[in-house]
């Protein structure tokens, strides 16, 4: 199995604070899918996220790297407007996170850390119900659903209750669910946790596939080979954004063979 | 900075309502309740199993009290005593003592609950004074049953039309106030069968029904927030009164079938009648389900577990069966308990139901109520619609 792509097609705007953004692509030339800057976020004493910013590119795979309680799920969700910053400010398809959260709802799919779908309703009826919540109706809605049987590879399971689904077909509708009014953004919180090499792969294989049709995707993963997969990544270590860029780049400035290795040896600088 | 506009934004968005998400909603909470059918079938015997138990639980009526008789007479007049009490059906006849200490063990054993003693002269002091004392020893441990055998021995000595005088003494020391023979004659002449089922029916239905539908709601969003769902729903275009709404409409028609059902029991097996307008009744139900509907769902967007919600809904139960006046009659209770009362919705529908179904009152002398549970209603609603946040901070 060779999940690893040696060279990310994308040319990356990225930021890592302080350094200078470095120059885009042609063909990426326009406005960057979210853009974050300085943003924090305090629970009581803890700094779950401190001063973070980066930008993403429109139609990268942009994956969130670091350890448990890194704060991952925290910065996604202040981007899909859950959670109201302590600090720092963030556009979202050009949308203010503070300010227009309600319009980043109506406009990105959101699946997040726990599993999110009725399980007590079949694949059809969370379809329906999703796409109905973004306005879908009649015709247009069935001939989505049915576009998203094919392209999801969910054929076969429509009439069956998602909680009896195993894990990657799970993860699956829950993708679909998410891209039912068809978002720009997508942004997955830990998709693939607990599901198997194979269905990782077909789930993959599907992100890559949007990603090459424009749409933007930002996901958290534990997986470093889905990492080499990511177009850019951000690595986070309690709170703070500890490297950003693709991960070939990544690798060659640290001088370490792979990301695995980056990983480990942040996790060791945290030590003293 | 949180200006004016940001609240009336922020209101507007929470009232605005979309037909389409709104359906889609409610077929969703129509969808749960079908595939979980141990859940309605809970739903369903609830009402019918709490208004049996409660219906005979919550008799206040005192029968078939436990008689012991030491008759020194053994005359005609004093079997005919003896006859006329059991007769009220409140006396069961359960021993023939042969001592007056028997009768105290009797009594002290707990045995018995009321002891009769006939003098010897009993027969003879009838015929030549027309007036002869037998005694009554009653258990006063139970004011209840003391107080019904006290004011049933008093009306049949009257109904005897002698000058029967009974000196009635309580056992145990307690509980029987001075010269309560009185008042007892008195409530006892009003309501002569004293039929508190009568009375107490309509009120369980009442305080049945809110309680069920206010847990059909306390739940519904807990359960999403548990189960991950409400996140998932925070990140969509829905609004909280769409919200609120398409998990209240649902449960209108499933706690209006339970209310039926109440109303079945009560009707039909308690043999209690709806004097005045069943259709009338029906209407007015609505209203109060809505409002105790809409509280549990008001419940579940506070409580963060089911535990809590539960506890929730308990909580609010105990000041609905004391202060309504589902009990105690409220007349009888100090003002500032009766404000209380007033601010408890259940205390209007059952001045509805008892007023619709014992006195058969109409829509006239119904208004009050009927505003005072519209107003509860939309009140819990709206702070529902307010109170959700599509946020998780
Ligand atoms: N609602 C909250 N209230 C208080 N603390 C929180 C809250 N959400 C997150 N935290 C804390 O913030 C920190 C970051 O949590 P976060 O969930 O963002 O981490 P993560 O990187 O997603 O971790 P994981 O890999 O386990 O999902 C943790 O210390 C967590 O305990
Ligand atoms: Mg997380």
């Amino acid at each position: 199995m060779n999940l690893h792509q040696p060279n990310p097609p994308h040319q990356v705007a990225g930021a890592v604070p302080g350094e200078q953004p470095e120059t885009i692509a042609p063909a990426y030339q326009v406005a960057p899918a979210i853009v974050v800057t300085n943003l924090s976020k305090n629970f009581g004493p803890i700094q779950a996220v401190r001063q973070v910013s980066f930008q993403v590119p429109a139609g990268s795979i942009f994956g969130l790297l670091g350890p448990n309680g890194s704060g991952k799920s925290t910065t996604i969700r202040m981007l899909c407007g859950l959670m109201r910053p302590s600090s720092g400010s963030g556009q979202v398809l050009g949308l203010d996170i503070v300010t227009q959260a309600e319009a980043i709802k109506a406009s990105i799919g959101y699946m997040s850390q726990k599993f999110n779908l009725y399980e007590d309703l079949t694949v059809v009826e969370n379809l329906y119900f999703f796409g109905s919540i973004y306005g879908l109706r009649g015709a247009a809605l069935s001939r989505r659903c049915r576009e998203l049987y094919e392209r999801m590879q969910l054929e076969g399971c429509e009439k069956q209750r998602v909680g009896t689904l195993s894990g990657g077909w799970k993860q699956r509708v829950a993708l679909a669910c998410a891209f039912i009014h068809l978002p720009r953004l997508l942004v997955l919180d830990e998709p693939t946790a607990g599901v198997d090499p194979v269905s990782r792969r077909l789930f993959w294989n599907l992100l890559e596939g949007l990603a090459a049709e424009g749409i933007t995707i930002l996901l958290t993963t534990h997986y470093m080979d889905e990492a080499e997969r990511c177009h850019v990544i951000a690595l986070m270590d309690r709170g703070r954004l500890h490297a950003f860029g693709p991960p070939a780049r990544l690798m060659a400035a640290a001088g370490l063979p792979t990301l695995e290795d980056i990983f480990i040896e942040m996790a060791g600088k945290g030590e003293d | 900075m949180i200006t004016f506009q940001h609240i009336l934004s922020h209101l507007q968005g929470v009232i605005t309502t979309n037909g389409q998400r709104l359906l889609a909603i409610i077929r969703k909470e129509f969808i749960h309740i079908r595939r979980d059918p141990p859940s309605l079938v809970m739903v369903f015997i609830m009402p019918v199993l709490m208004l049996l138990l409660f219906g005979y639980a919550v008799n206040t009526d005192v029968n078939h009290i436990p008689l012991a008789v030491y008759d020194q007479d053994g005359s005609q007049a004093s079997r005919s005593l003896v006859a006329s009490l059991v007769n009220t059906g409140y006396f069961d006849l359960v021993f023939q003592a042969g001592s007056e200490e028997e009768i105290k063990s009797l009594l002290d054993s707990g045995r018995a609950r009321a002891g009769l003693i006939i003098p010897p002269g009993y027969s003879r002091d009838l015929k030549r004074q027309a007036t002869a004392t037998a005694q009554l020893l009653v258990d006063g441990s139970d004011p209840l049953v003391a107080r019904t055998a006290l004011s049933m021995a008093e009306l049949v000595s009257q109904a005897q039309s002698r000058e029967l005088r009974l000196a009635v003494l309580s056992s145990q020391g307690t509980a029987l106030p001075p010269g309560p023979a009185i008042d007892l004659r008195a409530r006892a002449w009003y309501n002569p069968g004293l039929e508190s089922l009568k009375f107490n029916i309509p009120g369980l239905i009442g305080l049945i029904m809110q309680n069920i539908t206010m847990m059909l709601t306390a739940f519904a969003l807990v359960r999403e927030r548990e189960r991950g769902t409400l996140e998932q729903l925070m990140v969509t275009p829905i609004r909280g009164a769409e919200l609120m709404l398409g998990k209240l409409i649902p449960y209108i028609v499933v706690a209006f079938i339970d209310m039926g059902l109440a109303l079945g029991i009560g009707t039909l097996w308690f043999k209690v009648p709806i004097a005045g307008s069943a259709m009338l009744l029906l209407a007015l139900t609505v209203l109060f389900l809505v409002f105790a509907l809409g509280l549990g769902i008001f419940f579940s967007t506070i409580a963060r577990t089911q535990l809590q919600a539960m506890q929730m809904t308990m909580l609010f139960i105990l000041p609905s069966v004391l202060l309504s006046g589902f009990i105690f009659p409220r007349s009888s209770m100090p003002r500032p308990i009766q404000y209380l009362g007033n601010l408890l919705p259940l205390t209007y529908f059952l001045d509805i139901l008892r007023g619709i179904m014992l006195k058969g009152t109409g829509i006239n002398y119904l208004w009050q109520d009927v505003q005072a549970l519209a107003g509860f209603g939309a009140a819990v609603i709206a702070l529902a619609a307010l109170r959700f946040r599509k946020r998780v901070d």
